[in-house]
């Protein structure tokens, strides 16, 4: 899993609240994926691409355990590189397939807009406009082999537990 | 080195020798908890086979009774998945109704040494039952509802040391409130609890405490197993179990000491409880619009009893509207027999059925543009319990209580003798 594009950054605790508010709960994922930061930033969400990376500060994602990294997927991001993302947060990466990196010294690396190439292989980061290089923590490799399934609900599909795909 | 709760409890249920902090486990899950969630279109995916129903409970909490037509919708998606699979422990809409931590203690369906998940971020409350329980995602409560597993990546563990005993007006809502100010995040890390103050902390306080657990980011949060925790789950359940106690020479990361002597009342200024905490005579007198008592960390019928002992003989102010939700009919009723609902009432509080409720924003008392509230439940994150510009302050059920009554933000020792 290689990601290279310009980046959005995001502060402390981040909480799913503001990821994914109560106002969006009745809606489809996709539909979802509006109300990202629509407290703290809003239109943020119209203006990222297909492939953007989102760079996190300290706790990333914490609160409750609502799928708000189902909706950072569904609005195209590629990736998220943060200082330390909640444990519960990191689980729903990695199980709704939403590759995501610990990075300690990721947020100060870069300003938003920098380009970042971000390898989950070598667990690094690289700001093209500054140079610098940063190792982040590694996923293992059992993990990586989830998100690269496409979560666990695919898992579960194939081995006929559930019908549908509910990560859509 | 030995280990600690949490690393018992992840060996065994790993199968292996020991297990120490880094490594990444595959774990057999002993109770899997759903809730209305799940059962939601837009998250629920369509279940058709489960290895161990047995393993699996049901609860229907966050929106009961329905309050939408969504709502609606998910319980009868919940009850026709409960009949296919023949769950025994299903708790409906109605008489065995409750928020699902709270029902998960009342029933003891957390048992000591074993592992739960739930995916509601505060299913850490079952550590109060010296379990590794923890709130995870939408696919692996299913994973873990079908297949009975579900990995965890060990976390380095904190153990907090309590001493003492707490001074009238202040609870083990004012304890986590301490430790979220002083000490802030716990990512990746169990927190442990134990010390000789244990023996004074009700099952109830542990259960605050561990549900608070959530807000601090940490992995688990277990208590340690003692006789009054032994006696609690006799009178409960028949089921066997074996406690888990940590290693006396258990490598932890930090062992931090509370003198619960020394802690006062505290309150967390809006948008977030970790480094947010002040003490209370620092925000007295900011006025508020709610008051907010429940939750799974706050419905407890000694929460009820600690407001009821704030509020009897006095009336809640009439600019305000103080909500009281209990955690469960088990609760509800037996705050009903023992009068703590009517003296409730009779102060002006709104008593509500137990359920998440105002807690969640999801209704029965959500907040408009501008307003304030206090609350003694377990988030207060920017717009959760309403509209974006809302504010939320937290404290305990007995700073809440006496903050109903002075309508502006109140010291509960005033009111308590
Ligand atoms: S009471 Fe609040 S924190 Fe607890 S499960 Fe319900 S919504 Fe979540």
């Amino acid at each position: 899993m290689r990601f290279s594009a310009r980046t959005w950054k995001a502060g402390d605790n981040i909480n799913t609240d503001l990821i994914l508010p109560n106002r969006a709960f009745y809606l489809t994922p996709q539909e979802q994926t509006q109300f990202v930061f629509s407290a703290n930033r809003p239109g943020w969400s119209d203006l990222v691409v297909k492939g953007d990376i989102l760079i996190g500060g300290h706790n990333f994602g914490m609160g409750s355990s609502r799928p708000a990294a189902r909706s950072l997927r569904n609005l195209g991001l590629a990736c998220l590189v943060a200082e330390s993302i909640n444990g519960l947060f990191f689980r729903n990466c990695v199980n709704f397939a939403f590759p995501a990196m610990e990075c300690p010294g990721v947020a100060a690396a870069f300003v938003e807009g920098d380009v970042a190439e971000v390898s989950f292989e070598d667990a690094t980061i690289v700001n093209r406009r500054t140079g610098v290089r940063l190792l982040g923590k590694s996923m293992p490799a059992e993990l990586r082999a989830v998100v690269a399934a496409g979560g666990l609900f695919p898992l579960l599909e194939q081995q006929g537990y559930i019908a549908s795909r509910a990560s859509a | 080195m030995g280990m600690t709760i949490a690393e018992k409890i992840l060996a065994r249920a790993s199968g292996r020798e020991r297990v120490a902090a880094g490594d990444l486990v595959t774990v057999q899950v002993h109770t899997t908890v759903l809730f209305d969630n799940n059962f939601m279109p837009n998250n629920w995916p369509d279940v058709r086979r489960i290895d161990h129903p047995d393993r699996v409970v049901v609860i229907l909490d966050h929106r009961v009774p329905a309050p939408t037509i969504q709502a609606a919708g998910a319980h009868v998606t919940a009850r026709k998945f409960v009949e296919r699979f023949g769950i025994e422990r299903f708790h409906d809409v109605g008489q065995r109704q409750g928020i699902c931590h709270q029902v998960v203690a009342d029933e003891a369906y957390a048992l000591p040494g074993t592992i739960l998940v739930c995916s509601d971020s505060h299913t850490c409350s079952a550590g109060a039952l010296n379990c590794v329980a923890r709130g995870v995602g939408g696919p692996d409560v299913f994973f873990a509802a079908c297949k009975g597993e579900t990995w965890f990546r060990v976390g380095s563990t904190v153990r907090y040391e309590l001493r003492g005993h707490l001074r009238p007006g202040v609870t083990a809502k004012d304890i986590f409130l301490h430790i979220a100010g002083l000490y802030g995040a716990h990512a990746t890390q169990n927190i442990e609890f134990g010390g000789p103050a244990l023996a004074g902390l009700s099952i109830s306080a542990r259960k605050t405490l561990a549900t608070m657990g959530a807000e601090l980011s940490c992995e688990f949060a277990t208590f340690e197993c003692d006789d009054l925790l032994l006696d609690y789950l006799r009178s409960r359940t028949s089921a066997a179990f074996e406690p888990q106690h940590p290693d006396a020479d258990a490598d932890y990361a930090e062992v931090r000491v509370i003198d619960l002597d020394t802690l006062e009342p505290l309150v967390a200024l809006p948008d977030s409880v970790v480094n947010n905490s002040r003490p209370l005579s620092e925000v007295a007198g900011t006025t508020i619009d709610q008051a907010f008592i429940g939750s799974c960390a706050n419905g407890t019928l000694e929460d009820l009893h600690l407001a009821a002992r704030v509020l009897t003989g006095r009336q809640v102010s009439p600019k305000v509207r103080l909500i009281v939700t209990p955690g469960s009919q088990r609760v509800y009723l037996e705050a009903a027999r023992d009068g703590t609902l009517a003296q409730l009432v009779e102060s002006g509080a709104l008593v509500t059925n137990p359920t998440c409720g105002a807690c969640g924003g999801g209704h029965m008392g959500v907040l408009g543009p501008e307003e304030t509230c206090i609350t003694a439940s377990t988030r207060n994150f920017k717009g959760r319990m309403g509209d974006p510009s809302s504010r939320v302050f937290m404290g305990s059920p007995a700073t809440v209580a006496a903050s109903a009554l002075a309508g502006v933000i109140a010291d509960p020792r005033r009111y308590l003798p």
